[in-house]
């Protein structure tokens, strides 16, 4: 921790987080106004409509009062400054007059003043400046400066935009020097890869030459610069503010639930941006977010597949497909699997489909390694309260059980880390090592792999702390179960944080075995009763349906001959997933040409979420609702389609429509409270694992932010940030190996092999961690497993 | 995370920089008087130190740059074996100060921050010393040299490269290296205080004068 | 009459002035013995009865600097010395330091102890070889001696004493800039509030003060608040140290009580250089407007010189002559501004570097007389606009000189080019001088 963040925290907790806010009366303009205690002037005025011009101010950064343009008149009990005050760094205080550049002369002239200083090293190339047309810098001109320059000098300059990273540029002369870039980096990301350097006129922002920026969270810095010095390489050049239709929309990415905004340009994705929502992202994004869009426009899919008689997938007409795959889905005994980025309203789709139109509670929507203890927890913990970011702000500790925020859900990682810079926030995680993620949030890191069940148990926790479990918890039998009990036992909040956007939703839709819409449990008579009632159908399904694993086991056992998917990689369930899905009649829902089109019969193309509305529900349980940010688009929702699809079956569904799948939804409420069943089915046992042998290790691993995800591809500007691809050995075994910091290492089984570079970290002794889905290392393809079993590891 | 440093420099030069980390209540503080030492290993600061400062502190190599850059004293390049300053400074400038500054330059034939091309000097012109009651004031390796003209500067330059310059008007007795005097700099004493005058003459005009008109009394 | 009164500089003509023997032999270190015995409370209450005020510029009373720090806090406390002497014409706390560190030594304890610091800095600037030895050196024996470390004296006083030493900077000498500097940060000045007495250094409250003030210290302890009183003006009292330099007879340090003229310190150097007269004169460094001989009797506390238009600053008096120009005076000063700009905040960034190139043209005689109010109005958008002083330093003698030397400035644009000769100036001009 910097000092500078300490002296925060001192500052913070000096004023005393808990007291009742006490309101604070001002004049602004003649206009009285209350604010809370520690206020910044330049907000009070706000609160009247009073805009005062500004560059380096951020609600969200330390105020640092360097550009000097916010500048205003300040009275005190009649006392007044003998110089106009930076409005963006001082408090209200009781008997303040502010006069701002709307009645006080002497504040408009030191505006006009500033505004022409900061200009007189500004390039004039607005024209050619992404920023034209939507810069804080060239409106602030236009509306507060004084029209003509009157410097004939040199200006200064800099060799033209360089690179700072394979996805931002920078541009030297265009930069005001507000701060706000780096600030951003070392408060809110805790990334200081960018720097102010040199002195005086000469001060510019930059990065160690050796060392790019590297951060998950650059494409904000785009975002806040208030002139066009940052620019983003993907959106370089590439279009005007008005040629473009902006959107508010919601991420499809991670669980973290950021509000986004999307611009669109002829029915295309140009670029998208943080959405302002201050209970959730607050305004920033990560950078996969940001970034991570061009699927929408590579390899679609634009007709429904068929696989004639010779085995190849061929265009085929809608009713066509349609007729075929209700053919195959009817006549077989069939089963649902859901991909992890569905909206709620698609999985409620599939969820009303699987019990309608193919009689079977054999669903589900983890289309990931899984469990059945995951299943019941699952049941279990939406029995339980909610759990918001809210509670991260005001917890005594954070507890991290399978789960890396920054890797996993970044804007999780942005909410502890603002907690820990202000508050000295206690963070502890059970994790092989600690990874930069978790040196940044100082974390306790609690490094004994295998034993995660009796290391859950040892924590003392209250009823202010918060326990963040990653969907990785599941693959430790028993340690679900264990941080349940220790939520129990100490009253502290339980939140489960899936990866990927659909999984929340889908859970509460029914998208899985054991639940129906709404959390009711199948077993439970009466809520099939009420699931019944609703839905005008016969009897359900009574008995609890199959899980993934269940369902691939059945396929390959021929028990189960037909799959409907929609959106799911096989390989990110099993190595083995691929050849029961061969194996059976696959009816595929897909937006773009995928490992599933090699095994389907049927393929029908659906909309990517620019195309369509609906919502997803974050790890929190909030749903974010958006509308389709490309409106004339051809493709059509899941849920429509399923709908459709269902009539063809000649069961149908209903669900014609988007917003009457999420009326619908809406209207079961919550059955959870009915039941508490689910958690006696829970075990407690962790299976031990061998201890390894000399050249052998625990292999664990997780998913990087930035890896082979398939919704990243086409994008090279973002790989370029994504963390090395290295396996992390301790100081000891790199000894015993006798090898050092890059050498290759050969991690492998009696299923295969990977070969990586090394990198020698804090890690359990015993363990070796490797990236579970990045270039050379998939572990659950080439091994069969990702995490928990023995490899052997001798140097390559 | 208590990882060994790795970097070039000796064991001995590593335990000098643990000291120095350890003057300091917290140890981000120990970065200037760091710079300084690795300038009187090196002569300037390079990647490799900025690197090897960046690991001992915990911190990003970029945050230990932004520092660097901040500073004047701390060289991009390397300097010559004496770094004369050459104060141009309005009131040096006025008392000759721009005169010597453009005489040596040319003497020498380099231009401003450059070096001889034997690495032995260097010059730069620089901010008010505080000395100016010994203008014109030209430093070398941050030693004084005051009451400077045209000629007494080019003869100091010389005998620096012909490698026996003068000892400093008020410094030790002889004029130690742009490395030796960086490591004094980073606080490590060289045992030579005790050289040299306490005072020169302007510095005791006061009390010389205080003195004599109570001695008239 | 003598006005004359040695107290700091009293043994500086002894030849080992600057050892721990030659500091002891004076009476070294006796004041301190006496302040062990005495409640910090007692000794801040002292200090403040001496009207000592902060001889680093701004002329804060000192003792009421020491009050501000919370007592009981349960916090570290800081003492930082700066010793960062940056401001043109200003070279007091350097030779100072040469001479006698153990005074500033023996003040540093003092104060640390009635500010209840166990932990104290001396940032020096970077550019002064010995003297940074002699400074080490000095500590390295109050160390050796008891005199710093556990238990100082016997009497459970602990003091760690650290000597930090700078890397060129003047904006260094701004105390929140040296305290970031101090922390390991690139050396630019922070908010205020928190001011260092509530959130100095790492936060804790913090007492920063120059050189000469601490180094006053041991004398009013062991003489009494009284005796310093004596001495000076009603609201500017003791005595302090005179620094002139430039075109005078024989420049150098003079300690006088405050309120003595420079038409007194100029007869005792001497005498303007002989043949020439004074032209114009900065009472305190180049950031305080600067005078003309039209001053010379303004009294040289802080409140003559307010009064007269400017400020004592650090009483850097330097005497410019006839021969001078003072736009290339002006402008040498304003490239100094622009070299030491922190860059932080615009009006002082960018507006150093469009002052230098108006300047720059003046000088060579191009503009119009309009050109003179363009000047003007910059200033006016810099000065009380930017982050910290020293864009007020800079826009000072801009200001100033064209109230004083306006037509100066018409007579360069008239003349096409700089009227003056250089060489006429400096001091190999005038034979026999050196
Ligand atoms: C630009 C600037 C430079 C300064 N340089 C110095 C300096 O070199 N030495 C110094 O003692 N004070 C300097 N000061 C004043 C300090 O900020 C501070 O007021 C002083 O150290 C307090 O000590 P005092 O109360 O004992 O005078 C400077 C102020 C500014 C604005
Ligand atoms: S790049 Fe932008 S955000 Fe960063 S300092 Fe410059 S103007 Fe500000
Ligand atoms: S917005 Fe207030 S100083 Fe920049």
């Amino acid at each position: 921790m910097s000092i500078q963040e300490i002296k925060n925290q001192e500052i913070t907790s000096s004023q005393g987080a808990d007291s009742a806010i006490e309101m604070i009366t001002i004049i602004v303009d003649g206009f009285e106004v209350s604010v809370p205690k520690g206020t910044l002037v330049i907000r009070a005025a706000e609160k009247l409509g009073i805009q005062i011009p500004r560059f380096c101010d951020h609600p969200l950064l330390d105020p640092v009062g360097a550009c000097r343009q916010c500048l205003v008149d300040i009275e005190i009990n009649g006392r007044k400054f003998p110089k106009p005050q930076a409005s963006c760094t001082i408090p209200v205080e009781p008997g303040m007059v502010v006069n701002t550049q709307l009645t006080s002369p002497v504040a408009e002239k030191a505006q006009k003043g500033v505004m022409e200083l900061l200009l007189i090293n500004h390039p004039l190339d607005c024209p050619v400046c992404d920023k034209g047309g939507e810069c804080p810098l060239q409106n602030q001109a236009m509306s507060n400066g004084g029209g003509e320059s009157r410097y004939e000098g040199v200006k200064r300059t800099f060799e033209k935009p360089i690179n700072i990273s394979s996805q931002v540029l920078l541009d030297r002369e265009r930069c005001i020097l507000c701060a706000r870039c780096t600030r951003f980096s070392e408060q809110i990301a805790g990334d200081p890869f960018i720097t102010l350097n040199e002195r005086g006129a000469l001060q510019q922002v930059g990065i160690y030459e050796k060392e790019p920026f590297q951060s998950y969270f650059s494409g904000n810095t785009v975002q806040i610069c208030p002139v066009g010095a940052l620019t983003g390489a993907s959106y370089r050049f590439r279009a005007r503010p008005f040629d473009l239709v902006s959107t508010p929309s919601a991420c499809e990415h991670c669980a973290s639930g950021c509000d986004m905004r999307v611009d669109v340009r002829r029915g295309k994705t140009l670029r998208r941006l943080a959405g302002d929502d201050s209970t959730v992202n607050e305004e920033w994004s990560c950078d996969k977010g940001r970034w991570a869009f061009k699927y929408e426009h590579r390899d679609r899919l634009t007709s429904p597949l068929i696989r004639n008689e010779s085995g190849e997938l061929v265009e085929a007409s809608w009713p066509e497909a349609l007729a075929h795959a209700a053919h195959g889905l009817s006549i077989n005994r069939a089963a649902v699997l859901v991909g992890g980025r569905s909206t709620i309203e698609d999985a409620y789709g599939y969820s009303k489909f699987a019990r309608i139109a193919l009689n079977t509670n054999d669903i589900d929507f983890r289309s990931r390694t899984s469990s059945d203890e995951e299943r019941n927890f699952l049941a279990a913990l939406l029995l339980g309260k909610s759990v918001t970011y809210l509670d991260i702000d005001k917890a005594d500790q954070v507890i991290l059980l399978g789960f890396e925020p920054e890797e996993e859900s970044p804007i999780i990682f942005l909410r502890i880390f603002k907690q820990v810079r202000k508050r000295g926030l206690k963070v502890s995680a059970l994790a092989p090592f600690t990874s930069r993620g978790n040196e940044k949030l100082k974390a306790t890191v609690i490094k004994n792999v295998g034993n995660e069940v009796e290391d859950i148990s040892k924590f003392a926790l209250t009823n202010r702390s918060v326990i963040l479990v990653g969907e990785r918890l599941a693959e430790v039998s028993g340690a679900l179960t264990a941080a349940l009990k220790l939520a129990e036992q100490s009253g502290a909040k339980l939140a489960w944080i899936p990866r990927r956007a659909g999984e929340r939703g889908a859970l509460e839709a029914g998208a899985i075995g054991n639940l129906l819409p709404g959390a009711r449990q199948v077993a439970d008579p009466k809520a099939r009763q009420d699931i019944e009632r609703a839905w005008g159908s016969g009897p359900l399904p009574t008995q609890t349906g199959l899980s993934t694993d269940q369902i691939l086991d059945a396929l390959h056992k021929g028990e189960i001959e037909a799959l409907l998917v929609g959106g799911v990689d096989p390989g990110d369930i099993s190595a083995s997933a691929i050849d029961g899905l061969r194996k059976a009649f696959v009816v595929s829902l897909e937006i773009r040409n995928s490992a599933m089109s090699e095994v389907a019969d049927v393929v029908l193309p659906v909309a990517a979420v620019v195309e369509k509305s609906g919502s997803f529900l974050d790890w929190q349980g909030r749903a974010r609702k958006f509308e389709a940010a490309v409106t004339n688009s051809l493709h059509r929702s899941d849920v429509r389609i399923l709908s459709i699809l269902a009539d063809e079956i000649g069961r149908p569904i209903n669900l014609g429509t988007v917003e009457k799948a999420a009326k619908e939804l809406a209207s079961f409420g919550d059955g959870s409270s009915d039941q508490k069943s689910a958690l006696a089915s829970l075990s407690a046992d962790q299976a031990k694992i061998k201890e390894p042998g000399k050249n052998q290790a625990i292999l664990t691993s997780w998913r990087l932010l930035l890896d082979n995800g398939s919704l990243q591809e086409h994008e090279p500007n973002l790989a370029g940030t994504a963390h090395p691809c290295v396996a992390v050995i301790s100081d000891d075994r790199a000894n015993r190996l006798g090898v050092v910091d890059g050498d290759l290492i050969k991690i492998s089984n009696s299923n295969g092999e990977i070969i990586l570079p090394l990198q020698i970290g804090d890690i359990d002794p015993r363990a070796i961690w490797i990236p579970r889905n990045s270039e050379n290392s998939r572990p659950l393809l080439a091994l069969k497993s990702a995490t928990h079993s023995l490899v052997s590891v001798v140097k390559a | 995370m208590n990882q060994p440093i790795s970097s070039p420099y000796s064991d001995k030069d590593l335990a000098v920089m643990d000291s120095i980390v350890k003057r300091y209540p917290r140890t981000r503080s120990a970065i200037m008087p760091l710079l300084h030492y690795l300038q009187s290993i090196e002569g300037y600061v390079t990647e490799t130190g900025i690197e090897t400062i960046a690991q001992i502190l915990s911190l990003e190599s970029a945050e230990v740059n932004a520092v660097a850059t901040f500073y004047t004293q701390y060289k991009r390049k390397p300097v010559g074996q004496y770094h004369v300053g050459i104060c141009t400074n309005t009131l040096c400038a006025v008392m000759g100060g721009d005169a010597i500054y453009q005489s040596v330059l040319e003497h020498l034939g380099i231009e401003n921050d450059g070096v001889t091309d034997d690495g032995k000097v260097s010059v730069e012109h620089i901010e008010c010393n505080a000395a100016c009651d010994y203008a014109p004031v030209v430093m070398a390796n941050w030693e004084f040299y005051d009451n400077q003209n045209v000629e007494s500067a080019k003869d100091l330059v010389d005998s620096m490269r012909q490698g026996n310059p003068p000892p400093p008007t008020r410094g030790p007795d002889r004029l130690v290296t742009w490395k030796e005097a960086s490591a004094v700099l980073a606080g490590i004493n060289d045992g030579l205080a005790h050289q040299g005058v306490q005072a020169g003459d302007p510095t005791l005009l006061g009390l010389k004068i205080a003195k004599n008109s109570k001695g008239g009394e | 009459m003598n006005t004359l009164t040695p107290v700091l500089s009293a043994f500086w003509d002894q030849k080992d002035s600057f050892t721990m023997e030659g500091y002891k032999r004076n009476g070294g270190y006796l004041a301190l013995a006496k302040a062990l015995a005495m409640d910090p409370d007692k000794i801040i209450e002292e200090v403040k009865e001496s009207g000592l005020r902060g001889r680093g510029g701004a002329g804060f009373p000192t003792g009421m600097k020491w009050g501000f720090i919370p007592q009981g806090d349960q916090k570290d406390h800081y003492l930082v010395v700066n010793a960062d002497e940056s401001e043109p014409g200003t070279c007091k706390d350097t030779p100072l330091l040469m001479a006698n560190p153990h005074v500033l030594i023996e003040g540093v304890i003092i104060a640390s102890y009635a500010i209840r610091a166990n932990h104290a800095f001396i940032y020096i600037r970077g550019e002064v070889t010995h003297v940074v030895r002699r400074v080490q050196q000095a500590i390295e024996d109050a160390y050796s001696a008891g005199l710093l470390g556990k238990n100082i004296l016997g009497k459970g006083f602990d003091l760690e004493l650290v000597l930090h030493v700078g890397a060129g900077a003047y904006i260094c000498g701004e105390e929140t800039a040296l305290l970031d500097s101090l922390e390991g940060f690139r050396g630019q000045p922070r908010l205020r509030p928190p001011f260092p007495a509530i959130a100095g250094l790492y936060a804790r409250p913090t007492v920063v003060n120059n050189v000469e003030s601490i180094a006053s210290v041991p004398s009013i302890i062991a003489n009494g608040a009284q005796w310093f009183a004596s001495m000076g003006t009603e609201k500017s009292k003791g005595f302090t140290l005179y620094s002139l330099s430039g075109h005078i007879t024989n420049p150098g340090q003079f300690e006088a009580p405050l309120g003595i003229t420079l038409r007194e310190l100029i007869d005792m150097a001497g005498g303007v250089r002989a043949g020439h007269k004074l032209k114009f004169w900065t009472p305190g460094g180049s950031s305080t407007p600067m005078f003309t001989d039209a001053h010379l009797d303004v009294p040289l506390d802080y409140e003559g010189v307010a009064a007269a238009g400017s400020m004592l600053g650090t009483k850097a008096l330097q005497i410019f002559d006839e021969t001078t120009c003072v736009v290339r005076a002006v402008l040498r000063w304003t490239e100094f501004y622009k070299h030491e700009s922190c860059g932080k905040c615009t009006p002082c960034r960018e507006g150093t570097w469009w002052l230098v190139q108006a300047l720059k043209n003046l000088e060579n005689g191009q503009g119009a007389p309009e050109d003179l109010e363009k000047l003007l109005d910059i200033c006016d958008n810099i000065m009380g606009r930017s982050f910290c002083a020293l864009a007020d330093g800079a826009a000072s003698p801009i200001i100033s000189s064209l109230q004083y030397f306006r037509d100066e400035y018409l007579e360069h644009l008239k003349n096409g080019g700089c009227p003056f000769d250089p060489a006429a100036s400096t001091i190999f001009a005038t034979a026999g001088l050196r």
